[in-house]
């Protein structure tokens, strides 16, 4: 247990981020290293191999399988389009024909004497890859993608879903403990990223995905809403591929979760400006976190030259500011007093390693270290 | 490298290692005088993904904790040193992995309930995570399975399908299907795809038409020959010898981890399913075990010989803690909560700790709910452990006359409770729960066990371990699983039958080691403990009333021997089936009741 805390989750006022665009197979690279590149920028295209039908020709033709060859109007690898006669069979002295037609429009792809079988392989299917924040590129791998970089004010969250929407930053929670209402949302936040406080309702993201907006940051989400607006139990966190029209990044947890003051009011100082954000989580082996990313000028390139902001990992320790994340202190932020080395005793009559923190509001208590998580500064 | 053929006696040291997907375990057996024995453990991170990327760096980090607290050295040049020298090095290592998620399979065959079932009991038995199960009459169309092949992409795929002289048409439909679906392994973009095919004999050569261009093939025997009879064990060692070969060969820094060891890396399952066997095999007894983790839940079980081992990929008490309330259900989590919650504080808690999967309870309530969850979670995972270790179905059964009137249909579980002897849990929420009486209520809950039945928690879960180690040296791992492995916490005697609250279930008299006697009488629904130390045994008398049985038939007594542990013997008299009031109020004052009683949680 000696490792036993929870790396916190990145909040950097200014930080070099750099984002791999791959494409799931091979294809074509549209940019080169040191282009500058809009996140709505295709930087690579390729096709996946079409989907796949089968017809049962021996069956439809009341044929042996064994006989197909001779039936078959068309090869392996010839392009056949949709209602084209594929194979016949003529019986009684010929005077009856029987027809089989393509399903869909395809290359043939097999043709088997065993079953009696012909595989269809539908039109490739295009893939296209953006570029997500405006940057630079600054690699390139060949076939396959290339790294965008830039520099900007970075926030990871800890739960989202969706994918990857692109818009402008628009505050409309007053404070970080305000719970994002319905009516706060109104047509003209269509097309944008708009920040709310402790809670996202499920009759806040309907009103969201009536009027168009593209995603929501906000401090919590109730499970029950959650499981409203997929239509089904979430029982893995495994996201990003959720299609509900927009998508959805909590900073702090489920439930109502005041934001945290630094997330909020960092975010709130980039009102305005254009932000690309992600839902796609995976809490296991490979971590991915949701996250929330505003370059800080349209090339990607800082102002102040290389005043980049990077956090490092410094571990805990006695003065580090954490935030709970287990009840019953749950969401409460304050500062490391003590870490005794011995294993204490809870009141579950566990025994763990422990640290000691004094909360904003000056009162104190002691918790496993497995239940903080740092944040870093 | 070490000579593993040698006198197995003159081995001293032993180093054995676990590399799971998040902790890599480490631990040192020792010959102390006649006997081996477990010496200490260590653990570190498993290093398999970025930024080490090289599995041997969490070996070396955990062998370097076993060195710290012995003093000794095992290390040199960033290598397990053997053969030993003196004091320094290690006479044998072997290790077992799960790292990486495993190995990850498809399985194929002609009938769902015939050919894939024993295709899916192959792949589970050789320690898969199976992903899918294709067959012929799996009601899907040709293009979504397809689909599904292409989409989920597989470490390996184990094809079957008719028995010899059988189909060969569906055979070749199915290799037609993955030949289409031209699916790519999950690691290692370079290499092609492992399949192998143990179906029908007289399709070999149109697979080998069919799939040997596109994929790596192997051929080996009809895992079904017959209807009749399985023969699983030819595919199950043909799956791990292309686990090492192809998987493995693939994941950072395995080649380097293979080449220390003379013994071949077992998947952590196989390992586990070894040593039950060996177990099961040299004391003739029936045993079921449950490793629940994070993510997945492991179970394990032989009876009659007859090894069975389903993975229950999405049950967990982190990671996938939320599946459990997703296919459980709400209430069927808050029944086993001893006070109020509503179900929106329950969902976002258990929410919360799939994001947060490393925090652990600080209340006590939060504990009995996590506690709550490990049941459903086990039972769960029992359950659908009983639907796969079954009798082998659409085989004609002879019967006489007596059977006419008891309709057994193939097919039917291999797992008897009332014939169950030990039942072994591990995983943290088991093995680290405050109090050992915990671990035995939840497994008691989880399993329901019959008749007499002892109770185990396998504290560091150092079962992979012993398992490759039985491959070469069975005395050293049977020794230290009898001494060091299990935490005996007690037995279960638990009535079949129910009642009325409150009427007479069963009596118990047990001669007690100290030569005293204990006698109780147990009403229906009442749960009783009577201590009884770690390695003691009690000369025991249970009378069941006539509505009971333990064993013997409805109200006739057993004389028998129970054995102690940490917890005790617990009475379990609230019948089988078991049934929890529905009425809330009554709910809750009977696990009150229960907790009190079994002096479960402090008061």
């Amino acid at each position: 247990m000696a490792h036993a805390y929870t790396p916190g989750l990145r909040v950097a006022k200014q930080t070099e981020v750099k984002k791999e665009r791959r494409l799931p197979l091979k294809g074509e690279v549209l940019v080169k290293v040191g282009d500058r590149v809009k996140a709505e920028t295709v930087v690579a295209r390729t096709e996946l191999p079409g989907n796949v039908q089968t017809v049962n020709v021996a069956n439809k033709l009341s044929i042996l399988p064994e006989d197909i060859e001779r039936h078959m109007l068309v090869k392996v690898g010839d392009w056949v389009e949709e209602g084209q006669y594929i194979a016949e069979s003529r019986s009684f002295f010929g005077l009856f024909k029987s027809r089989c037609t393509m399903p869909v429009s395809g290359t043939i792809e097999s043709i088997s004497d065993i079953t009696g079988q012909v595989i269809v392989r539908e039109k490739a299917i295009p893939v296209e890859v953006n570029a997500y924040v405006d940057g630079e590129v600054v690699e390139l791998y060949e076939n396959e993608g290339v790294m965008v970089r830039t520099v900007a004010t970075f926030v990871q969250g800890i739960f989202g879903i969706g994918g990857e929407s692109i818009g402008i930053l628009e505050v409309v929670a007053s404070g970080p403990d305000q719970p994002l209402k319905p009516e706060l949302i109104t047509p003209d936040h269509k097309g944008k990223i708009v920040l709310g406080g402790s809670l996202v309702t499920i009759e806040a993201l309907r009103r969201a995905q009536e009027v168009g907006v593209r995603g929501i940051i906000a401090g919590g989400i109730g499970d029950a809403d959650l499981r409203t607006i997929l239509g089904y139990d979430l029982g893995v966190a495994i996201t990003g591929s959720e299609e509900i029209g927009l998508t959805v990044v909590v900073t702090e947890g489920f439930g109502k979760m005041t934001m945290a003051h630094r997330t909020f009011d960092l975010l709130t100082s980039r009102q305005g400006m254009k932000t690309s954000i992600s839902g796609a989580t995976q809490i296991r082996a490979g971590v991915i976190r949701p996250e929330v990313v505003i370059p800080l000028d349209s090339t990607g390139r800082s102002e102040g030259g290389n005043d980049v902001e990077d956090a490092p990992s410094t571990g805990l320790a006695i003065g580090s500011h954490v935030r709970v994340i287990r009840e019953p202190y749950f969401g409460r932020i304050g500062r490391v007093t003590a870490l005794p080395p011995e294993l204490q005793k809870l009141e579950t009559e566990a025994m763990v390693r422990v640290l000691e923190v004094e909360f904003d509001d000056g009162t104190r208590a002691t918790i496993p270290r497995a239940n903080v998580e740092l944040i870093e500064e | 490298m070490v000579d593993v053929n040698k006198d197995p006696n003159e081995i001293q040291t032993i180093i054995a290692t676990d590399c799971g997907s998040t902790t890599t375990k480490a631990i040192l057996i020792e010959r102390r005088g006649h006997e081996y024995r477990l010496i200490v453990r260590g653990e570190a991170p498993t290093t398999v993904e970025a930024p080490f990327e090289d599995v041997t760096r969490g070996v070396l980090n955990a062998v370097a904790e076993v060195e710290d607290l012995t003093g000794r050295k095992f290390i040199k040049d960033d290598k397990i040193v053997h053969p030993r020298q003196g004091d320094f090095g290690t006479d044998l290592y072997v290790s077992t992995s799960s790292a990486g998620g495993g190995l990850q399979m498809m399985v194929a065959g002609v009938v769902k309930e015939m050919t894939a079932e024993s295709a899916q009991r192959a792949a589970l038995g050789a320690g898969a995570i199976v992903m899918d199960v294709i067959a012929s009459n799996d009601q899907r169309q040709p293009h979504e399975r397809i689909q599904r092949i292409r989409s989920l992409r597989p470490d390996m795929i184990l094809l079957s399908g008719g028995v010899d002289g059988g189909t060969t048409t569906h055979v070749a439909e199915l290799a037609e299907l993955i030949a289409a679906a031209d699916p790519k392994p999950r690691l290692g973009m370079a290499y092609s795809l492992p399949v192998i095919y143990a179906g029908n004999v007289d399709a070999r050569e149109i697979v080998k038409d069919r799939l040997a261009s596109k994929t790596s093939l192997t051929i080996t025997e009809n895992l079904r020959p017959v209807l009749e009879r399985e023969n699983l064990q030819p595919a199950r060692l043909e799956i791990q010898k292309l686990f090492l070969e192809h998987v493995m060969m693939h994941a950072p820094g395995y080649k380097k981890l293979m080449e220390w060891t003379p013994v071949p890396i077992m998947p952590t399952p196989a390992a586990v399913g070894s040593i039950m066997q060996l177990i099961a095999r040299e004391e003739k007894i029936n045993v079921v075990g449950v490793d629940i983790g994070g993510a997945t839940t492991d179970v394990f079980s032989v009876f009659g010989e007859v090894f069975n081992r389903t993975v229950s990929a999405n049950l967990g008490m982190s990671y996938s803690i939320s599946n459990v309330l997703a296919e459980a259900g709400v209430a069927n989590i808050l029944r086993w909560v001893p006070f109020d919650v509503e179900e929106g504080d329950l969902r976002n808690r258990i929410k919360n700790k799939m994001i947060r999967p490393t925090t652990i309870p600080q209340t006590l309530e939060e504990l009995m709910i996590e506690q709550a969850i490990a049941r459903e979670a086990l039972r769960l995972a029992f359950e659908q452990h009983k639907l796969l270790a079954v009798g082998l179905k659409g085989v004609q059964q002879e019967r006489t006359i007596s059977d006419t009137f008891e309709q057994t249909e193939s097919g039917a579980t291999l797992v008897n409770m009332m014939e169950l002897d030990i039942l072994v849990g591990s995983g943290g929420v088991l093995s680290h729960a405050p109090r050992r009486v915990q671990a035995a209520f939840m497994l008691i809950d989880g399993f329901r066990p019959e008749g007499i039945t002892q109770l185990a928690v396998d504290s560091i879960f150092m079962m992979p371990q012993l398992g490759v180690l039985a491959q070469v040296h069975p005395k050293a791992a049977l020794e230290v699983f009898h001494k060091d492995c299990l935490i005996r916490l007690g037995t279960c005697i638990a009535p079949v039958g129910t009642a009325k609250p409150g009427d007479p279930c069963v009596e118990i008299t047990l001669e007690m080691p100290d030569g005293s006697t204990e006698t109780r009488s147990v009403r229906f629904g009442e749960m009783v403990l009577i201590p009884l130390d770690v390695s003691e045994k009690a000369k025991a008398t249970i009378h069941p009333t006539r509505k009971f049985d333990v064993g013997a038939g409805k109200g006739k007594t057993i004389h028998t021997e129970v054995t102690g542990g940490v917890a005790g013997i617990i009475i379990d008299g609230r019948g089988r089936p078991l049934n929890l009031p529905e009425d809330k109020d009554e709910r809750v004052k009977k696990l009150t009741e229960w907790n009190k009683a079994l002096g479960v949680y402090p008061e």
